[in-house]
């Protein structure tokens, strides 16, 4: 974490799927205030809300006592947003690929992909317990010093 | 703004006009039961006109493509019109764009029917 970065908040989540809808916005409105495009910052703002779908029903599977956890940074470099569950854990290298062709046509199985499509890192933190998604898209790729 | 969907008929051929959103537990549902209810009435030459529809999700993209099996796997077919921006972008990423058969224009898509 750089100096320049700014807390941006942190929202904790029931395990209801009506808790995504204020995240999304809140998401949406970081990456237009960091200087993302109408388009981009909507993207963004669709991966969060498939990182805490995940979080809510593959993490925590819906259960009543676990939460949901959502942190935000926002640095001169950076829009980072993180998501924990208080899931069993998740091996996001056992997630078929959605693009082989033996895969193209199952229902399910996009959102991790689409994280790592449109964000510039996606990290998975094993916590214990759950799993920490950390989303994070770069403001402006910075010119190499000479 | 939630998922809006209308059905109508164009040569034969079922146009159903979909608005808002398709995402889990908006739109997708309703996209999915309206594919099985026209394939129980024997409409199997379906085109689903997402022009209006300003954002979907890997729900959505899940919907649409369980829209397109079941379709085929009923001996019919199944075509999208007029994607937006953002519904084309996801379905180039995703690769999907090569499952369907895409159309800019209504007319054409009719027509592209055997």
């Amino acid at each position: 974490m750089t100096d320049s970065t700014k807390d941006r908040g942190t929202m904790t989540l029931e395990s209801e799927l009506s808790s995504v809808d204020p995240v999304e916005a809140k998401a949406e409105q970081l990456a237009r205030e960091a200087g993302f495009d109408d388009d981009t910052s909507s993207q963004v703002a669709m991966v969060v809300r498939e990182a805490v779908i995940n979080a809510i029903l593959h993490g925590n599977k819906r259960h009543p006592a676990k939460q949901v956890q959502v942190r935000f940074e926002l640095s001169d470099e950076a829009l980072r947003i993180r998501i924990a569950d208080q899931g069993e854990g998740l091996d996001p290298d056992s997630v078929p690929d959605p693009l082989a062709p033996e895969n193209i046509l199952r229902s399910s199985g996009r959102g991790i992909f689409l994280m790592r499509a449109i964000m510039d890192e996606v990290h998975f933190h094993q916590l214990n317990p759950g799993t920490e998604i950390e989303l994070i898209k770069y403001r402006a790729k910075k010119e190499l010093q000479a | 703004m939630s998922m809006k969907l209308t059905t109508r008929e164009v040569s034969g051929v079922t146009i159903v006009d979909l608005s808002g959103k398709i995402t889990l537990g908006e739109g997708g549902l309703t996209l999915r039961d309206e594919v099985r209810k026209l394939l129980a009435a024997g409409q199997k030459k379906i085109v689903l006109n997402l022009g209006e529809v300003n954002y979907i999700d890997s729900s959505g993209l899940g919907e649409l493509v369980s829209a397109y099996t079941a379709v085929k796997n009923a001996g019919g077919e199944l075509k999208l019109l007029n994607l937006t921006s953002k519904v084309r972008d996801l379905l180039v990423i995703t690769k999907l764009v090569t499952v369907f058969d895409v159309k800019d224009d209504e007319a054409a898509a009719v027509a592209a029917f055997a």
